[in-house]
């Protein structure tokens, strides 16, 4: 019996993974943690894609979704994270597995065989957590290895977390700047805008521009890769540059190290624009790195009173030399802002975007009807981290594209381009010398009267040429029907040929060209009215 | 009326209608163009009737007075989806009176012509009529066509390359017969040539396909100009010569235009049959991906946070009759701040700026409506695209692939704006047979079923979420 019924369960359980039903989102255990991996509105589009959603109680109250707006959604809310990891196929997170204090047990230990877990992981600086995961035959995806690819910008966890950071660093620099961004005339005196200085134009460093600009800073940016400047110019702000050659773009849209000299330059800039502006923003990362130090100490000491600085790299080491990660506090006069929650700090906001995140990486998996994991799909495959019971990280590295192809195809057209009128030529000028030839046929042929007919009709050609091409796009109906209407200007002839003898052919014949023709001038020229008539602004 | 004045009158008739045209170069001079048009027609005619030759008044009465009210009740009638086959039975009309004046012009021949003027004005009626033969078939045939009343798949004939040559020579031939024969002797010959060029006409449009509709009907506007140009000539009548050389060459920009939207060479559209021309059975790269669809609400969520929005339509808008909704969802968009603005392909429609016209009709300001080449770098700064029933005008394979067969076709480069929503009734390939990458783009979202059933709902949904706002305003 026993057998039997063990069987039983183990089959329930290897038919799970091949199609998940149920999402879990579990509340975040971090207590300065306000994200959700969840809203209201994401789960309406995980529902969409043939998901039950569960989420544990209390799980979005800090980012300002009660239990209510769940249920309203269409969620079941259970009490018991216990119940909700052990019912879920797939667990969707924010922060990676931790100690979880309330229940005393780590959450590595609430997962079970099969389930899909994703979340942010960090696997290269959790190698430990990894390695358990993969014991645990779970398969897990890590949003923050989710390749820069355009494909899969729309899953890009960290460039929306980074996105709401940059805003954020912009907020609470105002809050701690002592003055308005925007400049202004006033009755009781002018007032000189802030100015801000970001460096690094990431994703983080482009927002943090954005919404300084819009608070009406006057925005300076630098960045080691000349290509981003165009952006910066974009946004309104300007791109600094130094008197120095060195590309720094590395690969997925993230700087490389920078030689020495390089650094020294750059400093010597920071130091030169931190006696001018009042705010100073950091966004560098180099990946798998510590980040650069880029303020130094002297740097900030050289900085106006009451000017502010946002280490937005805080967590990773910090480019000023002076930030306390996690701290705000005063260091020569000047505010030092070490936060390393800028996000969760606006967590509704990031918590839709990260929800969103992770609908179109289900999507892209197949939703629940299609899912799985597919190791040719160049997203999911970068983002897993371990599935059936293996380490799959890192992924091997994507094979760059040859850039000769793209070569060989703007050759190609221009060679079309040459080839036509090499093959048109000759025919223009056979047709020059035919017309040549016709008119001195005509010449010499052609009885008097004739020509000057034929005077006209070539002059009127020309004025139709010239008038016609001035004609508005938008009126080619109008003007299609109006020229039907003027061609029944052929009854004329008619006209002339009814006068005749009674009842012969001529005159029938023209009679019913009147006829005809009358019904092309009176249908033209009304329609032409009534179409005019509605073109109005 | 003397001839002087009569001639003084055509010279007055001449210049209005050269007005007339040159008034549409703007929608505010259009109508008053329009009006010259009709005075002109109106002292050419009177100037005509009153002159010397005209006695027959009754006769002339009797012809102008049911036509004057059956174009009158056809003109107030039609429908404007319905303007391509309107214009084509026009055309149509056109050719037929060329035919009958040059045929009554051959029996009731003018004496007093001799020698080479008599030979001139032979040639004159029979080109005359061949060219109106030719429009007029070939213009029943396109109204047929657009009518839905014979296919509108290009009717392809094993050897009808040979098939157009032969009528050709047998219409040369015939010539030669004719200008041998003496007096009224060789009207046997004319009507065999014009059977020969009737059936040249229906083969020459049977054998082009739907979506060239547009340079077709131009190319008829401009041989209805030739032949009134041609009765001009054999009737020595200047006012006629002008006025079909100002409507054959307006058709003739027309087609140029039209052809070169489509990127194809003039002939490669008369000889008919697309892809004729492009490589053999290349029909560019097989497009893989995946399509990623929506639907109404996830349409009205993209436009409820779009600041900006370009809708382009196609013939699928016209033939679904979604016009009216689409014109309603813009009045409501802009009500609340979004800036709508239209896209228009030269060669959207069956007629060139037919969808103009219905978007006028609409009551779309004409502002807002947009030329490719205006809008085309507008597209990067748009929050969402609405592609409604067209397909070949939008497709991105024009430009990335060389060898797709519309490759260098100007398009409407939608796929840059931020969002694309295709409305579609399926996954099928558009006129030119071509496979449209658009569909697979990151970007774009396929919205399927009928464009009115969808129109109407989305505007519904805007509708309601218009009214429910100010009531949480006031709770």
């Amino acid at each position: 019996m026993t057998i039997a019924l063990d069987q039983g369960a183990v089959d329930q359980r290897a038919s799970q993974p091949a199609r998940p039903k149920r999402i879990g989102i579990p509340k975040e255990i971090n207590p300065g943690e306000c994200r959700v991996a969840a809203t209201p509105k994401t789960v309406k589009k995980l529902q969409s894609l043939g998901f039950e959603v569960l989420i544990e109680t209390g799980a979005g109250e800090q980012a300002e979704f009660s239990d209510q707006a769940y249920r309203d959604a269409g969620c079941q809310v259970i009490a018991n994270a216990v119940e909700l990891w052990d019912q879920a196929d797939i667990v969707l997170k924010v922060e990676p597995p931790a100690h979880h204090h309330e229940l005393n047990r780590h959450e590595t230990d609430l997962v079970h065989d099969g389930q899909t877990l994703i979340s942010f992981l960090w696997p290269a600086q959790n190698t430990d957590l990894v390695t358990q995961l993969a014991d645990k035959q779970v398969t897990a995806l890590a949003m923050d290895s989710v390749p820069r690819i355009s494909r899969a910008q729309k899953m890009d966890a960290l460039s929306s977390m980074a996105n709401v950071a940059g805003y954020r660093a912009v907020i609470e620099a105002a809050n701690n700047f002592g003055r308005f961004f925007t400049g202004q005339i006033t009755a009781a005196g002018k007032v000189p805008p802030a100015k801000v200085l970001v460096i690094g134009a990431g994703v983080a460093g482009l927002a943090a521009i954005g919404a300084a600009k819009s608070l009406g800073a006057i925005v300076r940016a630098f960045d080691t890769r000349p290509v981003v400047k165009e952006q910066v110019e974009s946004m309104g702000a300007q791109f600094l540059e130094l008197e120095f050659e060195e590309d720094g773009s590395g690969t997925g849209g993230y700087a490389k190290t920078m030689s020495k000299e390089f650094i020294e330059a750059e400093m010597a800039l920071f130091a030169e624009q931190a006696k001018d502006v009042d705010i100073i923003i950091t966004t560098a990362l180099i990946p798998g790195k510590k980040a650069p130090l880029l303020v130094t100490k002297d740097t900030v000491e050289l900085m106006k009173p009451g000017s502010v600085v946002v280490d937005m790299a805080a967590a990773q080491g910090g480019n000023c030399e002076v930030c306390r990660p996690g701290e705000v506090y005063r260091h020569h006069g000047v505010t030092i802002i070490g936060l390393t929650d800028l996000a969760s700090r606006m967590a509704g906001q990031s918590s839709q975007l990260y929800g969103m995140n992770l609908y179109h990486l289900l999507n892209d998996m197949g939703g629940s009807e299609g899912y799985t994991v597919n190791f040719d799909d160049e997203v999911v495959r970068g983002a897993l981290v371990s599935h059936e019971g293996q380490v799959t990280w890192p992924a091997p590295k994507p094979e760059k594209p040859a850039p000769a192809k793209v070569e060989a195809k703007t050759e190609e057209p221009a060679e079309a381009a040459t080839a036509e009128p090499k093959f048109s030529l000759p025919w223009k000028w056979i047709g020059v010398v035919f017309a040549a030839l016709a008119l001195i046929g005509i010449g010499i042929g052609a009885p008097s009267s004739f020509l000057s007919h034929f005077t006209v009709f070539i002059l009127a050609c020309f004025v139709g040429w010239q008038v016609i091409w001035n004609v508005s796009p938008s009126l080619h109906t109008p003007l299609m029907s109006v020229t039907n209407a003027i061609s029944g200007i052929i009854i004329l002839g008619g006209m002339l040929q009814i006068s005749g003898q009674a009842w012969s052919p001529t005159v029938i014949l023209g009679a019913i060209a009147i006829f005809i023709g009358t019904i092309n001038i009176a249908g033209g020229f009304l329609v032409t009215q009534r179409m005019l008539k509605m073109f109005r602004k | 009326m003397s001839n002087n004045l009569v001639s003084v009158a055509y010279l007055a008739a001449i210049v209005l209608f050269i007005l007339s045209l040159g008034g549409l170069s703007n929608q505010e001079s259009a109508k008053r163009g329009n009006i010259y048009g009709i005075v002109g027609m109106v002292i050419a005619l009177v100037a005509t009737a009153f002159s010397a030759q005209v006695s027959a008044y009754g006769l002339l009465v009797l012809a102008i007075v049911p036509a004057v009210a059956i174009g009158g009740l056809v003109a107030s009638r039609v429908e404007m989806t319905e303007m391509p086959e309107l214009v084509a039975i026009l055309h149509s009309f056109v050719g037929l009176a060329a035919v009958l004046v040059g045929l009554a012009s051959y029996l009731g021949p003018d004496p007093t012509l001799v020698g080479a003027e008599e030979t001139i004005h032979k040639l004159e009626i029979y080109i005359g009529i061949f060219i109106g033969a030719l429009t007029f078939t070939g213009s029943v045939v396109a109204f047929g066509k657009l009518r839905a009343i014979i296919s509108s798949k290009p009717l392809m004939l094993p050897a009808r390359h040979l098939l157009n040559i032969g009528l050709l020579v047998g219409t040369v031939i015939l010539g030669v017969l004719f200008m041998g024969a003496e007096g009224t002797t060789g009207f046997n010959y004319v009507l065999g040539m014009v059977a020969l060029s009737s059936v040249l006409g229906i083969h020459l449009v049977a054998a082009i396909g739907g979506a060239d509709m547009p340079v077709v009907i131009s190319m008829l506007n401009s041989y209805s100009g030739w032949a009134a140009a041609a009765a001009g000539f054999m009737l020595s009548n200047d006012l006629l010569i002008v006025v079909g050389a100002l409507v054959g060459s307006s058709g003739a920009i027309l087609s140029f235009i039209m052809c070169k939207a489509m990127n194809r060479s003039f002939f490669s559209v008369i000889l008919g049959g697309f892809g004729q021309g492009s490589g053999k059975g290349g029909s560019g790269k097989a497009v893989e991906g995946t399509v990623s669809e929506t639907d109404v609400n996830g349409t009205i969520e993209l436009l409820a946070d779009a600041q900006s929005v370009i809708i382009t339509p196609g013939y699928g808008m016209a033939v679904a009759q979604a016009q009216h909704a689409v014109s309603e969802i813009t009045q409501l968009l802009t009500k609340r701040g979004v800036n709508v603005r239209f896209g228009i392909h030269p060669v959207a429609g069956r007629l060139p700026g037919h969808m103009n016209v219905l978007l006028a009709e609409a009551n779309v300001p004409y502002d807002i409506v947009l030329e490719m080449d205006e809008i085309n770098e507008d597209f990067p700064e748009t929050d969402v695209v609405l592609v409604i029933g067209a397909n070949d005008t939008v497709n991105p394979s024009a430009m990335e692939d060389p060898e797709s067969p519309i490759a260098g076709m100007p398009v409407l480069e939608v796929w840059n704006a931020r969002n694309v929503i295709v409305m579609k009734r399926g996954m099928s390939a558009g006129y030119a047979g071509v496979a449209n990458p658009l569909f697979f783009k990151e970007n774009t979202q396929m919205l399927f079923g009928d464009a009115k059933a969808n129109t109407n709902a989305i505007l519904g949904r805007l509708q309601e979420s218009a009214t429910e706002k100010p009531k949480l305003a006031a709770a």
